[in-house]
């Protein structure tokens, strides 16, 4: 099995997939653990379908306005996707964010409503731009389930940078980040900006759904954000050790999940989504056992 | 929007914590408050009680600043209430909160210090030497690792209470503060209000009137109109015009507080008082 290991790792794309796997986890933690204690998970799966629009324009914008704005440059000659479609889906998922948290604060009811519309319409411009750019075919599937083993070098780059940018922000705004999620009120009437915070943790979300988007898959991402933060919520008290405990779960998570994926030729994303959800599973039967019910 | 329709009273004898005039407020065309008067003194301590729906939140939004009043004017200390309300601490109603949220007892105090510390500045040690003042005056100090699910409800609510005294407040503000903890732990609760009343002024509303009557040190009625007159006797009279309906006054604690006559002219006069808008 050691020698299976070792010669997994020879490949680039192995340890690409692995380095990916490691920096979306640490994103994971961080973040996630906020999207639990806040319970906005519903919001944090309407970004990250939205962003689909965003990997459709990506596509259309490479394929067919490109190539007509600038005619003969290197990039328009350029046959493969490159980061466009990435930058699509930032600048998509940033939209939904802003769309959905404004909607949400503004209008008390039917929030949810409004965030389910926008998570449809997102997925179906996404498609529809994609049906119209002709030429290259991209395969769907593998921004729906992820595609880590396809992972390039400019991609790991992409998500180191924005690894780094969460986890700046999130020290930088530690304080306010905690109180806007425990006590908004209070929070307002000691004059922080609480709106101002908020959207700063949508864009934090939007910007980790992204990554999580090249490595699970959209429909996989809400998973990947909530059991890691969910589990170690069982395991320890406190947001900080929160987050470290999640961000050690998230690699835990995805290099077994790629381990058996690479073993049985699985589906990478879907293989990473199981092996947490068994660990989610294992949580509670574990805890269970361990602390017996309080009138027993 | 919010046109003054009158100036803003100058007491000349005592500046007041916080002065209500003619307010109106409520949620779209729906008025919630009518014409309510009100002017909390240094060193008050004013029980308002009301039925759900009466107002009190209202009320209580509108002194935060969190529900710009329709008409009328609110100062605190002074100040529009934007910038008044850092005198301030409240004390929200313990029901509103997610009690799974992993969040330890002294981080919960130290967000009283947000205020003064704005963005990007880290919590000093004098913050620490004031939230630890804060959690030992209600006697929680020594719980500061527990999260605050771990806590009964009555010590959630001394929590709460010293994350507001964390602020250095002049004026404590406080939502039901007995709503969800039994009459012991309600009596603790209010004798330690008592004590805090020593050196700030103490404004809350609850529905709890048997207990908010032989705590404070005066009452008042809330139901759209506010009734009080500063005085520390709940009549009868202004029980029926808060609720709409005849009550019967259970005394608690000392009781003839609660049956005072001469409290009737009192409501009487108040009432003979009321400006006309």
């Amino acid at each position: 099995m050691i020698a299976a290991l070792l010669e997994a790792l020879q490949f680039t794309f192995m340890r690409h997939a692995l380095l990916a796997g490691l920096l979306v986890s640490v994103a994971c933690g961080l973040i996630g653990t906020f999207v639990v204690v806040k319970r906005i998970v519903f919001i944090s799966g309407g970004i990250a379908h939205a962003a689909y629009g965003g990997i459709g324009l990506g596509y259309y914008f490479k394929y067919m306005i490109l190539p007509v704005l600038f005619a003969g440059s290197a990039a328009a000659r350029d046959p493969r996707p490159g980061y466009w479609p990435l930058l699509g889906a930032v600048v998509f998922s940033l939209l939904a964010a802003a769309i959905m948290g404004w909607i949400q604060r503004r209008t008390r009811q039917r929030a949810d409503t409004i965030i389910g519309v926008l998570w449809a319409i997102g997925m179906a411009v996404g498609i529809i731009l994609v049906d119209l750019t002709k030429g290259y075919k991209v395969d769907l599937m593998s921004y729906l389930f992820g595609s880590i083993l396809a992972v390039e070098r400019t991609e790991l780059l992409a998500i180191a940078g924005l690894d780094v940018l969460v986890i700046a922000l999130v020290a930088l705004f530690y304080k306010e980040l905690l109180a806007v999620s425990f006590d908004e009120t209070f929070a307002t009437v000691e004059n922080v900006p609480v709106g101002a915070i908020y959207g700063l943790l949508l864009a934090m979300i939007a910007l980790t759904v992204v990554m999580l988007m090249r490595v699970v898959g959209l429909i996989l991402v809400i998973a990947m954000l909530t059991i890691p933060p969910a589990i170690a919520g069982r395991l320890v008290k406190g947001i900080v050790p929160m987050m470290i405990v999640s961000a050690l779960l998230g690699v835990l998570f995805t290099f077994t999940g790629l381990w058996l994926s690479y073993a049985w030729n699985l589906t990478s994303g879907a293989s990473i989504i199981l092996v947490a959800g068994a660990g989610y599973l294992l949580s509670l039967i574990s805890w269970r056992r361990l602390r017996p019910a309080p009138n027993a | 929007m919010a046109a003054s329709i009158a100036p803003v009273a100058i007491d000349n004898e005592r500046q007041s914590a916080i002065a209500v005039e003619h307010l109106w407020a409520g949620y779209g065309n729906e008025n919630v408050l009518e014409d309510v008067n009100l002017h909390v003194y240094p060193l008050d301590f004013i029980g308002i009680i009301g039925p759900n729906g009466g107002g009190k939140t209202t009320l209580i939004k509108v002194l935060l600043g969190l529900l710009p009043p329709t008409r009328g004017d609110v100062t605190v200390m002074g100040e529009p209430v934007e910038t008044g309300r850092r005198h301030i601490g409240y004390v929200p109603q313990v029901v509103e909160f997610d009690h799974d949220f992993p969040i330890s007892v002294w981080d919960v105090a130290r967000m009283g210090r947000l205020g003064q510390r704005g963005l990007l500045r880290r919590y000093t040690s004098e913050d620490n030497a004031l939230v630890a003042e804060a959690l030992r005056r209600v006697d929680m100090l020594d719980l500061r690792q527990r999260t605050i699910g771990e806590l009964s409800g009555g010590q959630r609510q001394r929590v709460y209470i010293a994350r507001a005294l964390a602020t250095h407040p002049s004026i404590l503000l406080l939502d039901e503060p007995t709503s969800s903890v039994d009459p012991r732990v309600s009596t603790s609760i209010y004798e330690l209000l008592r004590e805090l009343n020593e050196r700030v002024t103490i404004l809350l509303v609850s529905h709890d009137m048997g207990a908010v009557s032989s705590y404070v040190k005066s009452v008042g009625c809330l139901n759209r109109h506010l009734f009080y007159h500063g005085g520390d006797h709940l009549t009868p009279e202004m029980v029926e015009l808060a609720y709409q309906c005849p009550v019967d006054l259970v005394a608690h604690g000392v009781p003839h507080r609660v049956f005072a006559e001469h409290a009737l002219d009192a409501i009487q006069r108040y009432r003979d008082e009321e400006p006309r808008p």
